[in-house]
């Protein structure tokens, strides 16, 4: 039977098992939500902003470990998908956007909402494909999802012309296997690679594990333990990396860097062997390059090549798929206690609390933040903006089960947390999910909430809100001499009424004792529910490793300075 | 003319598949990470569909290590090698247009005969001229032609292969193994 290429997008969803799409239709891409209404298996989820769609499916596939999809119209709805794109490109999250293009005809012509979208997301997908015949369309769609998924994962953008979209010449050949004869994602590492990294561990006296984002995309969450474990290893895990490993494990130090624990920046100074596992030494995490580990050498896993010896030089670079090196890797590891390390480290945590939340009769966002996590129970899954309560949230949240903290940390996109938490939660409704916002970011995509009511998705919002840009506030107070200039939002809505305009739960919190309280209420209530915590105004992320300096210039708390504060 | 301090220059053939884009997908990433390209050749290779390349890469080491990995992690791009550290055939070509007089005309044909160059077109006050031949021996007879006075010139840029049987090393190679063919590192003497 003769189907149209909009049918025969929607028969390779099906064949890729895609449950959900997040889109949002328009005039070029209408061919396909056409089709779509023809096949109920495929949900499609109608966002009030592709920005929205684009997040969504990147939050839903960090939830699930699935590959994410959304769509969008040509034109400015393409560029509206852009910034989640950049996102999940970044964080190497894998994702297929499919776009409407203007008819081939038109192409070129400055046609009616006509955007190069290949040519945009050229430099933020893992790969992009320009459809320009209905045969491709099947083979494109499996090479995406290919892509997107093996390997480092990543979004790749399939744009198909509206007439493409509606050729009704072919019948649906779904090709056996991905025509693709120069990618080759790596699997297992050379043996001899291995024996080195294992001969350094063996030999190692202050060795440190530095988890990051590959050990969930590979799964090689037990193989992580089992490694640390052996040869007691301390685990760092970097902002993405949480979740790696059980907050309560004896071994789990939590993060690195910039407002990493100053605890962990001083073991890496001080460690002799630095073990990274699926990360990718950004600057966030190692602060001025010449200054970083200077005693330490570097065993490197990563599935991605080109990360090795891209920012540090690695003494062992190894290429391969986490989960199976960590396999090849874990037999010739000896078993050791590294006693003197870990008497060592006690003192740095000893010397250097960087968790301790100060007593105080204000509402605290750290407060907050303990509170909810310890309320919630860890089980949850925390969606977070970015800034301050980000930090705060990977600082303060406690985590027991992989893929339970999802954050934009390589592209930093701010009003992520309203439309990753949609998306994960609809990946994961066996999930309590809470998002963690700042009310700048909430601001930003906040139209989206009536998506979640709409759907019935059932998110918790926290917003911290201090009125403010405050992770920029507190630069402008360091660097700039506190000139506060655009970093104030005097005209922030009434969150509370707000939510009662979007029919749903809303609570203001301004005192610390009622901080329990509403987080349970929260969770007792069917449906999404608004926390608005007015918290402490100016309150300011520490440790604090400023940009572009080393663990030596690193701020350990907030100073003590009259005014305002 | 003041040159600035002459960067190390490399090598690098890249097998890439003949589709719409790809170049923009090459000349993107190098511009995206700070790469420089000292020159670039494209054509058809000898199978169906594919094209190659050759990139004359300014930078260290380091930088050409990345820039292979880079251009070997592009989906278009089938196989990379380095070359540089083989023996190898590299060859380009280009047409200079000279002002000719009636009293210089004969010392130019001299020259381009000693260079084995082949003059493709001669006017009254003109005279084009092409020549074949390393990248030096190019910019040598540049040089001599230059006070005649260049009114015009075309270098097509470097195309380079190996000589022999072998093909130079992949990217995987470049310091990290990928397959299991041994840890060849550009630190140990390789």
């Amino acid at each position: 039977m003769k189907l149209s290429g909009a049918e025969i997008v929607c028969e390779s969803l099906l064949m890729e098992g895609v449950d959900i799409v997040f889109g949002l239709p328009g005039g070029a891409v209408l061919p396909l939500y056409g089709a779509m209404a023809k096949y109920p298996d495929l949900r499609h989820v109608l966002v009030r902003h592709e920005q929205a769609a684009s997040m969504a499916a990147d939050g839903y596939a960090r939830a699930t470990g699935r590959v994410g999809v959304c769509s969008a119209t040509s034109g400015p709805g393409a560029t509206n998908l852009v910034t989640g794109i950049a996102t999940a490109q970044m964080d190497s999250v894998p994702m297929v956007a499919i776009t409407g293009q203007v008819p081939r005809g038109a192409i070129g012509r400055d046609a009616f909402q006509e955007t190069d979208v290949t040519g945009i997301t050229l430099p933020i997908t893992k790969h992009n494909f320009l459809v320009m015949e209905v045969e491709d369309v099947a083979p494109a769609i499996k090479e995406a999802f290919h892509i997107a998924r093996t390997g480092r994962p990543g979004p790749v953008l399939v744009d198909i012309p509206k007439d493409v979209l509606q050729d009704l010449r072919t019948e649906f050949v779904w090709p056996e296997r991905p025509n693709l004869p120069g990618y080759h994602p790596p699997g297992e590492a050379p043996m001899n690679q291995v024996a080195r990294a294992a001969q350094l561990i063996n030999q190692a006296k202050r060795p440190v594990i530095m988890a990051g984002h590959g050990v969930l995309i590979s799964q090689a969450y037990n193989e992580l333990i089992e490694l640390a474990e052996k040869s007691q290893i301390p685990v760092i895990t970097t902002l993405l990396g949480i979740s790696s490993i059980p907050s309560d494990h004896v071994l789990n130090m939590g993060m690195p860097g910039m407002h990493g624990m100053a605890y962990n920046n001083l073991a890496i100074d001080q460690a002799d062997l630095l073990i990274g596992l699926g990360m990718r030494f950004d600057d966030r995490v190692t602060g001025r390059l010449r200054d970083f580990a200077p005693n330490a050498q570097v065993i490197h896993i990563d599935v991605d090549a080109s990360e090795l010896d891209k920012n540090v030089k690695a003494t062992v670079p190894v290429v391969g798929d986490l989960k199976k090196v960590l396999n090849q890797l874990i037999p010739l590891v000896q078993p050791n206690v590294h006693l003197d390390w870990h008497r060592r480290l006690d003192e740095l945590k000893a010397e250097h609390p960087s968790l301790h939340i100060r007593e105080s009769e204000e509402l605290l966002p750290q407060y907050v933040l303990n509170r909810l996590s310890e309320v919630a129970g860890g089980d949850c899954i925390v969606v977070t903006g970015v800034g301050q309560h980000q930090m705060w949230a990977a600082q303060h949240c406690k985590f027991k089960e992989p893929n339970t903290l999802i954050t934009s940390g390589g592209l930093g996109s701010m009003g992520y947390e309203v439309p990753a938490a949609l998306g994960a939660r609809m990946g994961r409704p066996d999930k309590t999910v809470w998002s963690v916002a700042g009310d700048g970011g909430f601001q930003m995509t906040m139209c989206d909430l009536a998506t979640a009511v709409e759907n019935n998705v059932d998110i918790k919002f926290a917003i911290l809100n201090n009125q403010s840009l405050g992770m920029v506030k507190q630069m402008q107070d360091v660097f700039y001499d506190r000139e506060y200039y655009a970093v104030e939002y005097s005209g922030n809505p009434d969150f509370v009424k707000l939510a009662a305009a979007y029919g749903i739960d809303g609570m203001r919190v301004t005192r610390k004792e009622d901080v329990d309280d509403a987080v349970r209420h929260a969770m007792e209530v069917s449906g999404p529910v608004i926390i608005d915590f007015v918290v402490k105004e100016d309150e300011q992320v520490y440790p604090w490793i400023p940009a572009g300096e080393s663990v030596h210039e690193m701020i350990e708390e907030q100073p003590a300075r009259g005014g305002p504060y | 003319m003041v040159q600035p301090a002459q960067q190390e220059q490399h090598t690098i053939i890249a097998l890439v598949e003949d589709k719409p884009g790809v170049l923009t997908r090459i000349a993107s990433m190098f511009r995206r990470r700070g790469f420089n390209i000292a020159s670039l050749a494209v054509g058809r290779s000898e199978k169906p569909g594919l094209s190659r390349m050759t990139f004359v890469v300014a930078g260290d080491l380091e930088t050409v290590q990345q820039v292979t990995r880079q251009l070997d992690k592009l989906i278009d791009v089938i196989e990379v090698s380095y070359i540089s550290t083989h023996q190898v055939v590299a060859r380009e070509l280009a047409l200079i247009k000279v002002t000719t007089m009636p009293g210089t005309r004969g010392e130019i044909m001299q020259f381009a005969e000693l260079f084995d160059a082949n003059i493709v077109d001669v006017s009254p006050t003109s005279m084009v001229i092409e020549i074949t031949g390393s990248e030096q021996k190019v910019n040598s007879l540049e040089d001599l032609l230059r006070p005649f006075g260049i009114t015009e010139m075309v270098r097509t840029g470097l195309v380079a292969m190996v000589r022999g049987q072998e093909s130079g090393m992949g990217a995987e190679n470049l310091g990290v193994p990928i397959s299991g063919n041994g840890a060849m590192r550009m630190d140990s003497g390789i």
